[in-house]
C-alpha cells in the first residue's frame, strides 16, 4: 500500500502542515485562537462547545460523510461539516441554529431508517453512538420508515469478528481503520449508491481474507455493525458442567480496562477484584498470564541470545536476526499474509497465552491429578485474534487445545454483568497455585514497549550477572516506552560480562563475543507502523541492523486491543498504560519479583517439568510454534463476485 | 444536425485566440478573463477569470499545475458539451492551451465521458493535427510555452462531473466528492492546483481571447455575461441546442424549440429546477433560473411526479453513496414519490419529505446530493393543488 | 498489494500478460488504474477476480480496492458481458419519447431482464442514464456507439441481425464458441475458453 489513503480525503494543501500561524474563529459570538488548519470541530471545542459527532474518530483521519456534525459557516449557503473543514481564514461559525438542529435530526432518521436491527438485541445496546445521537435528537418515531427485515450480509463465520452490515450506518470508520490506521487493507468500499457495502473482497467472510483479527475495527465502530464471536455461552455451559474443571488465565491489559466496563475512569486497574469476581462466577482457578509472560520472556531473551550465538559467532543465519517478538496475534498473521519471507525472523515462542495453555493441560493437570480432557481452560484476553490464535491447527501440543476459550474484555464483562456482580464492589484476592506469584515484567506486557522492557531485564542480568539497577534507575527502561509509533533503541554492554547463568548451562561457553557490544532494538505497535519498519528491514535499511524488534498489532500494543471496552483514544490508551506500569511499580515497592527470571514459578517449572531449560526438547514441544506463509492472494475458488446481496 | 442556431463559436477564427493570449502576459491573460465577466457554463457559475487567477496565485510546489476539461456532461438533458466535441474541438482544446498559459500549467487532461467514446478517435485525432501544427506540445507556437493535452475517458458515473470527484476519478479512484476546502484550484490532482472547466467555457475563453473581453461582456446582463449553449428536449418540435444570450426568457427558449403548449420546464436538468409555463418570463441567468444548458420541456399532458420519479430515480443510482443525506435522502424520496403517486402517502409524510429534500440542500457533502432534490421540490411549491391531489382525502 | 502464487501465475498466464502489457502502456501508478480496468474490460468482457488480484498486484494496491472502483463505475463490471452490449437510455426526454416501448420490445426479443445476459452468450441488456443524445430520443448505446431516434421495430431488425451474425460466426468458428452459455461466474482462471472473439466490435454501419 504505498499510497494511502483511498478514501475521498485529500491532505492538506502544501502550507497549512507548519501550524505556527493561528487563525481567529467566532464560534457562537465567541472569539478563540486556533492554529491555521485547524477543524471547525477544533475550534468549537475549544469555544467549549460540543458538536455531536458520528463518522469523526479521534484515531483516524476525517471524511465528513455522515454529516451530523454540520454547522453554518456564515457567508456560505449549505451547511459545513465541521470536523472535515480546515480553518485557513477567519470565519464566523453557528454550531447551532433552527437549520442545523433540522438538518442533524433529519439525518439521524435517515440513519434510522437505513439501520436494521433493535437495540434490545443488539450487543451494543447502552453503548451505541447512534443510540445516543436519537436520544440527543428527540428521535420519537422511524420519519422515514425503518427496515425491518435484514437484507444485508450477516458474516458470522468468526473466528475473531462478526459482521452485521444490516446495521452499519456507512461512517467509514472501519474501513480507514483497516486500511490506514492498521495498514492491513481487509475491507474496503464496494458497491455505489444505496447499495454500497463494507467488505471484504469479493464480499467474501471476513475469515477468508487478509484480516489479522485485530479487531480495531470493532473498536471503532459507532454501532453494533462489528463485534467481537461471543464465546461466553461455551464458558457457561463449562461452568455449569460439573465434571469440568475450568481454569482461566488473565492478561494484564484486560485488567487495566475491564474498570471501564463498570462506570471507573480509564486506568483503574482492577486486577484483585476481578479474580473475586471470576470466582464467584464459578472458575476453579484463576491464573496470572504474567507467569506464562514470565517464561516467554525467558525463552524468547535465551532465543535471542542464541540467535546472536548464531549469527554472530557462528556465522549462521538460518535463524537471522532481527528477532522478531510473536505474542501478538495480528501481528503473526499480519507477517504470514504481507511479509511470509520474514517469518524466520519471527521468534518461535508461542504467546504467553498459548504457552500457559500448553502448560494447563500437562504440567498443571498431571500435578493436580485431573484428567486434562477434562481441563476447560479459558484465557481472558485484551484480543479478539487469540481466538484465532487459540484455534489454529498448531496449538495443540498438550494433546488437546491447549486453550478451549479466548474471551476479550468485553465478553467477561458481560459475563460479570449478567451474574449480578458489580466489579467495583468486591474485595481484591490472589491470584491461585501453582502460577500464582507472577512479575513485574508480565505485566508490562500489556503496554508497547512492555516485552522489550521485560526481555531486557532479563537479557542483560543475564549477560552481565549484574543487577539492571545498576544500569537502569528501578529497572525502569524508560527508553523503550512511550506512544511514538516507532521506538529505536541502542543499549552498549559493559565490558565485563558475567559468567553463563546455570539456567543456561551448556547453549553458549562464554559472552565474550558480547562484551561492549551494542544491542540496537526497535518497538513498533500498530501494523501500518510495522509495515514502514518492515519495508525498510526489506530495503535494508537502519532497521534491518537492529537485533530484536517487538512488534504488537495494536496501538498501544495490548492495551490498546480489539477486545478492550469501547470506546477508544489515545488519552484512554494513556490512562491504561498508567494502570499497567503502576502495577509494574507496585511489584517494586512491596518488594515482589519483577524480573521474569527471578519469578519463583516459573523457576519451578524448569525445576520440576522443563528440565533441559529454556528452548530446550520439552520446551520446544510445547512452548514454541511454527508459522504458515500465507501471502496476500485470496483464493476464491470461484466464490462471491457478487454484490453483497446474494448471500 | 441538432444544432438549431448560428453558432457563434463556429465563427471565431482558428488560432486567433490563442495567439491573442500568448501575445499578452499570462497575469494579462486571466485579466482579460476577468473582465469579460464569464462565469462557468457547466452550471454552477463561478467566475472563470477568479478561478484562474486563484490557481495562478497557488503555492505549487514542483511548479505543477493542472488544466481540466470537464467533459463529463451527464446532467440529464444536456448534450450541447457533446456537440462541442464534435463540431468545434479545436476551439475547445485552444481555449484548455491558454488556461494553461494563463495559470501557468504545461499539463492539460480532457475528462471525455465514458458515454461519449466514439468521440475519442476524433478528438485523439484532432490533438495529434494540433501537436504537429505547434499549437500543442513543447514550444507552442514558438513563444517557450509547453502545453499538452491528454484525454481520460470516464467509466460512466454521473457524480465524477463533480470537479473534485472527476479528480478522484483521475486519480485511480471511486468518484467520491471530497470535502472542500481544500477547493481544486489550492489543491486538486495529485495535490497540485488544478483548474476544471467545462467544455464550454474553454471554448468561450478562446472566443474571448480572440474577439476581446468587450465583446463578451456586452452581451448577456450585467451579471450574467455572454452568449449560452443550451440543449433543449423533451416536448418539442425542434429539440437541439441553442445559442442565446443569458438572459433570455425561458418562454423565447421554449417557443423557438416549438413548445408552444408546454405546461413547465425542466431547466438545469435533474439538479435544476421546474419551471411552471406560467414563469415562463423568467429570464436564464447565474442571478434567476441558473443552468448548465439543459431545458427539458414538458408537455400539457405529463404527470409532473412521473417526471420527478424518473429524475429521483437517477439520483438514486448516481448518488455515490458517501454521505447520509445524498445515500439515503435519495431513496426516501424516490420511496415518497412512489407512494404519492400511489395515494398512499398522509399530508405529514409530505411535508417530511419536504424537510428532508430542505436537509439535503444544505447538509449533503457535494453538489449533486444538494441538488437532487430541486425538481421535486420545486413541483410541490409550483404544483401544490396538483400534488395534494394524490394525497387520501383522509390522510391530508 | 497481493503476491500471486506460482500455481496462479501459470495457469492465467495470458492473463497476466495481457495485464502487463496494460501496465508497461499505462504505467503502474494509481492513476493507472481505470484505464487498465477499461482495456480490460474491453479486451476480454470482464473483469475477474484474478484480474483484479493481478492487477492489485503490479499497481501496489489491494485486491478490494480495486473492487471498489470496479463496481463504483457502470462501464466496469466483475460480471461477463455478452458479445454485444445495449445500453438503452432511461432518463427523463428518453424516457418522454418512447423509452418504455423500446425497452419491453429488447425484454422480449432477448427473453432477458436488463442487467443481464442471454443465455447464448450474444447479448448483454443494461440501462443506462442520460446519454446524452436528447434531441433524438430514444435512444441507445449498442457496444458504446450511439444509436439515435430508435423505434421498437427497428430495436427488433437490430437484435434479429446481429443474432444472425453472431451464429453464423459461431457456426463458423465451429466449437470455439460453444462453451459460451454460462456467461455469469469469473472466466478468467477458472479454465474458460476463450471468449468468442476479442474482435467483435460495433457491427459497421449500425
Amino acid at each position: 500500500m504505498t499510497t494511502a489513503p483511498a478514501l475521498g480525503t485529500p491532505g492538506m494543501p502544501g502550507g497549512p502542515a507548519v501550524t505556527d500561524p493561528t487563525v481567529t474563529v467566532t464560534v457562537d459570538g465567541h472569539e478563540v485562537e486556533v492554529p491555521v488548519g485547524a477543524t471547525i470541530l477544533e475550534a468549537a471545542e475549544k469555544a467549549g462547545r460540543r458538536i455531536p459527532t458520528l463518522c469523526h474518530h479521534p484515531d483516524l483521519p476525517d471524511v465528513g460523510v455522515c454529516r451530523i456534525c454540520v454547522v453554518e459557516v456564515a457567508g456560505q449557503r449549505a451547511l459545513q461539516a465541521s470536523c472535515a473543514y480546515p480553518i485557513t481564514t477567519p470565519i464566523e461559525i453557528r454550531t447551532y441554529s433552527r437549520r442545523v438542529r433540522q438538518a442533524r435530526q433529519t439525518i439521524v432518521d435517515l440513519m434510522l431508517a437505513e439501520h436494521c436491527g433493535s437495540c434490545q438485541t443488539c450487543g451494543r445496546n447502552g453503548n451505541c453512538e447512534l443510540q445516543d445521537l436519537a436520544e440527543e435528537y428527540g428521535s420519537d418515531h422511524f420519519r422515514f420508515g425503518h427496515r425491518t427485515e435484514p437484507t444485508r450480509l450477516f458474516d458470522t463465520l468468526g473466528p475473531s469478528i462478526r459482521r452485521d452490515m444490516n446495521k452499519c450506518v456507512h461512517c467509514l470508520r472501519c474501513i480507514r481503520t483497516c486500511s490506514e490506521l492498521q495498514g492491513v487493507g481487509a475491507l474496503g468500499v464496494i458497491g455505489r449508491g444505496d447499495s454500497t457495502t463494507m467488505s471484504p473482497y469479493l464480499t467474501l467472510p471476513i475469515s477468508d481474507v487478509v484480516c489479522i483479527n485485530c479487531g480495531q475495527c470493532i473498536n471503532r465502530c459507532p454501532t453494533g455493525a462489528l463485534q467481537e464471536v461471543d464465546d461466553t455461552d461455551d464458558v457457561w455451559h463449562a461452568i455449569e458442567d460439573p465434571t469440568k474443571h475450568v481454569v482461566i488465565q488473565t492478561a494484564p491489559a484486560p485488567r487495566a480496562a475491564m474498570g471501564e466496563e463498570f462506570g471507573l475512569p480509564p486506568g483503574t486497574p482492577v486486577t484483585w477484584r476481578l479474580n473475586s469476581a471470576l470466582h464467584d462466577i464459578g472458575f476453579d482457578k484463576v491464573f496470572d498470564t504474567n507467569f506464562s509472560a514470565d517464561l516467554t520472556i525467558i525463552e524468547e531473551g535465551t532465543e535471542l541470545l542464541l540467535r546472536l550465538y548464531e549469527n554472530l559467532v557462528l556465522g549462521d543465519s538460518s535463524r537471522p536476526v532481527p528477532q522478531f517478538t510473536s505474542c501478538s496475534p495480528g501481528w503473526v498473521k499480519f507477517l504470514e499474509h504481507h511479509y511470509p519471507q520474514l517469518l524466520p525472523n519471527m521468534s518461535s515462542c508461542k504467546s504467553p497465552q498459548q504457552m500457559f495453555g500448553a502448560l494447563i493441560k500437562t504440567w498443571y493437570a498431571e500435578r493436580e491429578g485431573i484428567d486434562p480432557a477434562d481441563v476447560v481452560s479459558v484465557s481472558l484476553m485484551p484480543c479478539t485474534a487469540k481466538k484465532f490464535e487459540s484455534g489454529r491447527p498448531e496449538m495443540t501440543d498438550s494433546g488437546h487445545r491447549d486453550v478451549d476459550v479466548a474471551l476479550t474484555t468485553r465478553e467477561l464483562a458481560r459475563m460479570i454483568r449478567e451474574y449480578g456482580i458489580h466489579l467495583p464492589d468486591l474485595p481484591e484476592r490472589d491470584f491461585d497455585d501453582p502460577f500464582g506469584t507472577a512479575t513485574g515484567s508480565g505485566v508490562i506486557f500489556g503496554a508497547t514497549g512492555g516485552v522489550m522492557e521485560a526481555a531486557l531485564r532479563t537479557v542483560v542480568e543475564l549477560v552481565t550477572g549484574r543487577k539492571v539497577e545498576e544500569i537502569f534507575d528501578h529497572a525502569d527502561i524508560t527508553p523503550v516506552r512511550g506512544f511514538e509509533e516507532t521506538r529505536y533503541a541502542e543499549i552498549t554492554l559493559p565490558d565485563e560480562l558475567g559468567p553463563v547463568p546455570a539456567i543456561l548451562d551448556g547453549k553458549v561457553p562464554d559472552w565474550d563475543w558480547l562484551k561492549g557490544a551494542t544491542l540496537k532494538l526497535a518497538v513498533v505497535h500498530g501494523t501500518a507502523n510495522a509495515r514502514k519498519v518492515l519495508d525498510d528491514i526489506v530495503a535494508g535499511g537502519r532497521f534491518s541492523e537492529c537485533h530484536f524488534i517487538e512488534f504488537m498489532a495494536c496501538p498501544g500494543g495490548c492495551l490498546g486491543g480489539g477486545g478492550q471496552p469501547i470506546p477508544t483514544s489515545v488519552e484512554i490508551r494513556k490512562a491504561r498504560a498508567q494502570a499497567i506500569y503502576g502495577e509494574d511499580a507496585f511489584y517494586g515497592e512491596t518488594g515482589r519479583v519483577r524480573k521474569s527470571h527471578e519469578n519463583p514459578a516459573v523457576l519451578r517449572l524448569y525445576e520440576e517439568f522443563l528440565t533441559d531449560g529454556p528452548c530446550g526438547h520439552r520446551s520446544h514441544h510445547l512452548l514454541h510454534t511454527e508459522y504458515t506463509p500465507r501471502g496476500t492472494y485470496i483464493a476464491t475458488n470461484g466464490r462471491g463476485v457478487g454484490d453483497g446481496s446474494n448471500r | 444536425m441538432s444544432v438549431r442556431t448560428p453558432m457563434t463559436l463556429a465563427t471565431i477564427e482558428a488560432e486567433q485566440g490563442l495567439r491573442a493570449a500568448l501575445a499578452l502576459a499570462p497575469e494579462e491573460v486571466v485579466a482579460t478573463i476577468k473582465e469579460s465577466g464569464m462565469k462557468g457554463r457547466g452550471g454552477a457559475g463561478f467566475p472563470t477569470g477568479v478561478k484562474w487567477g486563484l490557481a495562478a496565485e497557488a503555492p505549487a510546489p514542483d511548479g505543477v499545475r493542472y488544466v481540466v476539461c470537464n467533459a463529463d456532461e451527464g446532467e440529464p438533458g444536456t448534450f450541447k458539451d457533446r456537440v462541442l466535441l464534435s463540431e468545434l474541438p479545436d476551439l475547445v482544446f485552444e481555449g484548455m492551451t491558454i488556461g494553461g498559459y494563463a495559470i501557468g500549467s504545461a499539463h492539460g487532461i480532457c475528462y471525455l465521458r465514458g458515454e461519449y467514446v466514439y468521440l475519442l478517435e476524433d478528438l485523439e485525432a484532432c490533438l495529434a493535427r494540433r501537436r504537429e501544427a505547434g499549437l500543442l506540445g513543447r514550444d507552442v507556437l514558438g513563444s517557450g510555452f509547453d502545453f499538452d493535452i491528454e484525454i481520460h475517458l470516464g467509466s460512466g458515473a454521473y457524480v465524477c462531473g463533480e470537479e473534485t470527484a472527476l479528480i478522484e476519478s483521475l486519480e485511480g479512484r471511486r468518484g467520491e466528492p471530497r470535502n472542500r476546502p481544500p477547493f481544486p484550484v489550492v489543491s486538486g490532482f495529485h495535490g497540485a492546483p488544478t483548474v476544471v472547466n467545462n467544455v464550454e467555457t474553454f471554448a468561450w475563453a478562446a472566443a474571448i481571447l480572440a474577439r476581446g473581453a468587450d465583446w463578451f461582456a456586452h452581451i448577456g446582463t450585467d451579471r450574467s455575461t455572454g452568449p449560452k449553449l443550451l440543449s433543449v428536449s423533451g416536448d418539442v418540435e425542434r429539440p437541439g441546442v441553442y445559442e442565446f444570450p443569458l438572459g433570455v426568457s425561458i418562454r423565447e427558449v421554449v417557443e423557438a424549440a416549438g413548445g408552444g403548449e408546454a405546461k413547465a420546464a425542466i431547466v438545469g436538468g435533474a439538479a435544476g429546477t421546474c419551471v411552471p409555463a406560467r414563469d415562463f418570463d423568467r429570464a436564464i441567468s447565474y442571478e434567476d433560473v441558473s443552468t448548465g444548458g439543459a431545458v427539458i420541456v414538458v408537455g400539457p399532458w405529463r404527470d409532473l411526479l412521473e417526471v420527478a420519479e424518473n429524475l429521483q430515480w437517477f439520483f438514486v443510482n448516481e448518488s455515490c453513496g458517501q454521505c447520509t443525506p445524498c445515500r439515503v435522502g435519495n431513496i426516501k424520496l424516490l420511496e415518497g414519490i412512489r407512494r404519492l403517486r400511489a395515494g398512499e402517502l398522509s399530508r405529514r409524510e409530505l411535508d417530511d419529505l419536504v424537510g428532508l429534500g430542505h436537509t439535503m440542500q444544505i447538509a449533503s457533502k457535494c453538489g449533486l446530493g444538494q441538488a437532487a432534490p430541486n425538481v421535486l421540490l420545486s413541483i410541490i411549491e409550483h404544483y401544490r393543488a396538483e400534488v395534494l391531489g394524490h394525497i387520501p382525502v383522509g390522510a391530508r | 498489494m497481493t503476491m500471486l502464487p506460482t500455481e496462479v501465475v501459470q495457469d492465467n498466464a495470458d492473463l497476466i500478460e495481457a495485464i502487463d502489457a496494460l501496465v508497461a502502456r499505462y504505467g503502474n501508478d494509481r492513476s493507472a488504474l481505470i484505464p487498465i480496468l477499461q482495456e480490460l474490460r474491453q479486451q476480454r468482457r470482464q473483469i475477474s477476480d484474478v484480474a483484479m488480484q493481478v492487477v492489485a498486484n503490479r499497481l501496489g494496491i489491494t485486491p478490494v480496492d480495486v473492487q471498489g472502483v470496479v463496481t463504483f463505475y457502470h462501464f466496469l463490471d466483475t460480471k461477463p458481458t455478452g458479445t454485444h452490449v445495449i445500453h438503452l437510455c432511461r432518463t427523463i426526454s428518453c424516457a418522454m419519447a418512447g423509452m418504455e416501448s423500446i425497452a419491453t420490445r429488447l425484454e422480449n426479443e432477448l427473453g432477458i431482464s436488463f442487467g443481464e445476459t442471454t443465455p447464448d452468450g450474444f447479448f448483454t441488456l443494461e440501462w443506462a442514464n442520460c446519454i446524452g443524445m436528447c434531441a433524438t430520443a430514444p435512444a441507445m448505446l449498442l457496444n458504446r456507439q450511439a444509436l439515435p431516434r430508435v423505434t421498437p421495430d427497428e430495436a427488433s431488425e437490430l437484435v434479429a441481425r446481429l443474432r444472425a451474425e453472431c451464429l453464423a460466426q459461431r457456426s463458423g468458428n465451429g466449437a470455439n464458441g460453444a462453451a459460451h452459455g454460462s456467461a455469469h461466474g469469473p472466466a478468467d482462471g477458472n479454465g474458460a475458453p476463450d471468449r468468442t472473439s476479442g474482435a467483435s466490435g460495433p457491427p459497421t454501419g449500425a
